[in-house]
């Protein structure tokens, strides 16, 4: 398989930016985080957004989806990068149409994936319990409880916890808080009484809950996957969405860039365009050729969660990895070279740098991916 | 079946049948891959079949014309041919500069006697070339070259230095960059000549590097007179008189696609799994981890690095047969490439400590760690450093305005 778009990639590629740079360009984006809208997308963009199939790009056709695989989820994901573009796409239709589609029952995938594609529910993933990302340590516990379980813990930065209608939610049913067998995922209804969401707006203006169960009753048909085998599950919906962040923080990189670049070309100081300065030159290069790398180690992480989603999960934390470094020089280059400008509220580039920062935390930085890879690798 | 796969089971079962199982090591170095020249003696009789093997089928240069020495194959054909030997890990039959640098700037710029005298000889493997580009003053600025060419009506009279050429002691025939118009604007004054290295007034001094020993010399010319025909044609002139710069360019980007497509980080002698060998060397802590936290990150993140550029070659491989050239893209592959190279060896050295720092018996010969350690170092130096890629990137990929 060759490492470049199909043709009908690159069409809903162009049919991306096309829309995105129409209806949610950037200052979309300031528009949400100065009206302080509490949902932190636009509920109407969203709706467009799943009537042309995008809610559910990876669902497959027979449950309502547009079937693009997650090529195609990342295709679309490296345009809201560029763009900035807010919504619950990640959460929902990465995240929450994955855990569905590959770990539901018949049931589960009936009830779920249809109302996933009409962008009718929206979903969140509650996995860590602390500021760092440590997918194994799961102390949320789910304790045996007449035909099902009693769901009792905390889970922090539950991204879209805030608005979401239904969580998956990573629970303790056996053994201890840092060992990844005896966890199971249940999917709970959001709005239960015993779950209590508090709203913690991030730097980034987008919007995540730190939640808190407290004897929430569940029964079988709540567990999504295997009891006590739910880490394998998790693995492949983290998978997911690292490569995804990784298409994401791609496109944040590149337009970081290409604005950065335009900059260069046009802002005179000592009487000369700034980019004719080697010292500017040489950085401006070797950002570009880490966008080059990044793209394609992103490309690669997608195909293979398409061909082959259980043996992703490496080159997953590898472009993870790779996308989350190239991502943080890329804005902290794009303010530097800006100077003055660069750290004012009132150039974009500052935005693409907070909303980096995020999406580096989320799911494992660079170095959390480098030390799992070695881990992996037996060093 | 169609003929693509006709050509497939075909070209399996000719190596299946032509191919010596010492062949099938993978194991292409400088050490042991087969040069070709007038002073080359096979190293092995295994070697020895392999190539006339390859060289009756026209092998040795497979996508080259037929009357030029090649098989006339299609990029489709060629790349089954390569696919179908790294299926069983042979070797190249043939490598040298005239395969990789000169073979393709002459199909490119040459007149058809050129080809005719040249091809075939470097198809068979008589003839091995070295290239003479830098001199002493002229490094990065390669254009500033003064090593000078006068018209003198029957011959061309030569007089300077060349530096850097590799294999200049142990090479037939060079191809030079030399001036023709020291009036001219710098790159419009350059001619490309062919000139045997038998020729009297051509001598030839090696180099000794950091590593204690490298291919690299200096070729010196003292009044050589490269005679304008042999028979009516001009044949030692590649391209225009004046205009051999064009001629350069084009066969520059032959070198760093060929210095871009290395794998970097291990080399081709390093091992497998840069972790690995760590964890062998200095030992692993109570979780059964190598034991030195800061090298574990450093590998990995290197690892990672290595992984992108090996999938970034691909990509950019796949964009130029859809179409897409590859263009001064080139020079980021040769960047991360050789940056990656240093890595590599700088690690491997960090984790052998000062076992890989202590020199041999006989005082000269480092240990083959630190040998390839210091001869890395001239990989973002040769071909084009890294800081001329860097410009490269700056003026034709981002456009950048220029001082």
């Amino acid at each position: 398989m060759s490492l470049i778009l199909t043709e009908e990639q690159e069409m809903l590629q162009d049919a991306a930016n096309g829309f995105l740079t129409e209806n949610a360009p950037v200052t979309a984006f300031r528009e949400i985080r100065d009206s302080k809208n509490p949902d932190g997308f636009c509920r109407d963009l969203w709706k467009e957004m799943a009537d042309m199939g995008w809610a559910g790009i990876i669902v497959n056709e027979e449950f309502g989806g547009s079937e693009f695989g997650y090529v195609g989820a990342g295709v679309l994901a490296e345009q809201m990068g560029r763009n900035l573009t807010a919504s619950p796409f990640f959460s929902t239709s990465v995240l929450g149409a994955t855990a569905v589609q590959r770990y539901g029952t018949d049931k589960q995938k009936e009830q779920h994936l249809g109302s996933i594609c009409d962008g009718s529910t929206l979903f969140a993933l509650a996995v860590d319990e602390g500021p760092r990302h440590r997918p194994e340590h799961i102390e949320f516990a789910a304790t045996p409880h007449g035909n099902g379980y009693k769901l009792s813990g905390t889970k922090t930065f539950v991204a879209d916890g805030h608005v979401a209608n239904k969580l998956i939610i990573a629970a303790r049913t056996s053994g201890e808080a840092n060992d990844p067998s005896g966890i199971t995922l249940f999917l709970v209804d959001a709005d239960a009484e015993e779950i209590e969401r508090a709203h913690t707006p991030m730097i980034d203006s987008r919007n995540a809950a730190n939640i808190k169960v407290d004897g929430l009753e569940v029964t079988g048909d709540d567990i999504l996957g295997e009891v006590d085998g739910g880490y394998e599950a998790l693995e492949g919906i983290l998978s997911a969405g690292r490569a995804v962040l990784g298409a994401e923080m791609s496109g944040s990189s590149q337009q970081a860039f290409a604005i950065t670049t335009d900059y260069l070309k046009e802002r005179e100081q000592f009487g000369q365009k700034i980019g004719s300065f080697q010292g500017l030159q040489h950085r401006a290069a070797h950002l570009a050729t880490e966008i080059e790398m990044t793209k394609s180690a992103v490309l690669k992480s997608l195909q293979l969660l398409d061909d082959d989603f259980e043996s992703a999960s490496a080159t997953c934390s590898m472009a993870k990895a790779k996308s989350g470094m190239t991502a943080q020089l890329s804005t902290q280059e794009a303010i530097q070279m800006h100077g003055g400008i660069g750290v004012t509220d009132e150039y974009d580039v500052g935005l693409y740098f907070k909303r980096v920062h995020v999406a580096q935390q989320m799911f494992g930085d660079a170095g959390f991916h480098a030390d799992r890879l070695a881990k992996r690798s037996g060093y | 079946m169609s003929d693509l796969e006709q050509f497939r089971a075909e070209t399996r079962a000719w190596l299946a049948e032509n191919c010596p199982e010492e062949m099938r090591d993978g194991d292409i170095t400088a050490e042991n891959q087969c040069w070709g020249g007038r002073q080359w003696e096979f190293q092995s009789d295994a070697q020895k079949r392999w190539f006339e093997a390859a060289l009756a089928k026209g092998y040795t240069v497979p996508t080259w014309p037929k009357e030029y020495g090649g098989a006339g194959l299609s990029a489709d054909e060629a790349k089954i041919l390569t696919e179908e030997r790294d299926r069983i890990n042979a070797r190249k039959p043939l490598s040298n500069f005239g395969i990789s640098m000169l073979g393709p700037a002459l199909l490119a710029f040459g007149t058809h006697e050129q080809k005719l005298m040249h091809l075939g000889a470097i198809a068979r493997g008589e003839i091995r070339w070295c290239q003479g580009y830098s001199e002493p003053g002229a490094g990065s600025d390669l254009a500033s070259l003064k090593t000078k060419c006068e018209d003198k009506g029957d011959h061309w009279l030569i007089n300077g230095q060349k530096i850097w050429t590799s294999n200049a002691d142990i090479s037939d025939w060079i191809f030079c960059l030399v001036r023709t118009d020291f009036d001219a604007p710098k790159h419009k004054g350059i001619t490309f000549i062919l000139i045997d290295m038998a020729t009297e007034g051509i001598s030839v001094k090696p180099i000794i590097l950091i590593s204690g020993h490298s291919p690299f010399c200096e070729t010196f010319f003292d009044d050589v007179k490269v005679p304008k025909a042999y028979g009516d044609d001009n044949l030692s002139v590649v391209g225009e008189v004046n205009r051999g710069w064009d001629v350069a360019k084009n066969l520059l980007v032959h070198e760093r696609g060929m210095l871009g497509t290395m794998s970097p980080l291990r080399g081709a002698t390093g091992p497998e799994n840069l972790g690995g060998y760590a964890a062998g060397e200095i030992g692993v802590d109570a979780t059964g981890r190598l034991d030195d936290p800061s090298l574990r990150q450093k590998i990995a993140q290197a690892e990672i690095d290595d992984w992108a550029y090996n999938l970034t070659v691909e990509r950019l491989n796949d964009e130029a047969n859809a179409g897409n050239g590859l263009g001064a893209k080139s020079s980021m592959l040769k960047y991360t490439a050789s940056e990656l190279t240093k890595k590599g060896s700088q690690l491997r050295m960090d984790i052998a400590g000062t076992d890989a720092a202590t020199i041999g018996p006989d005082g000269i010969e480092y240990g083959s760690l630190a040998n390839t350690w210091l001869y890395n170092r001239a990989y973002s130096i040769l071909g084009g450093t890294t800081e001329v890629q860097l410009n490269i990137i700056s003026k034709r990929v981002l456009e950048l305005p220029s001082a």
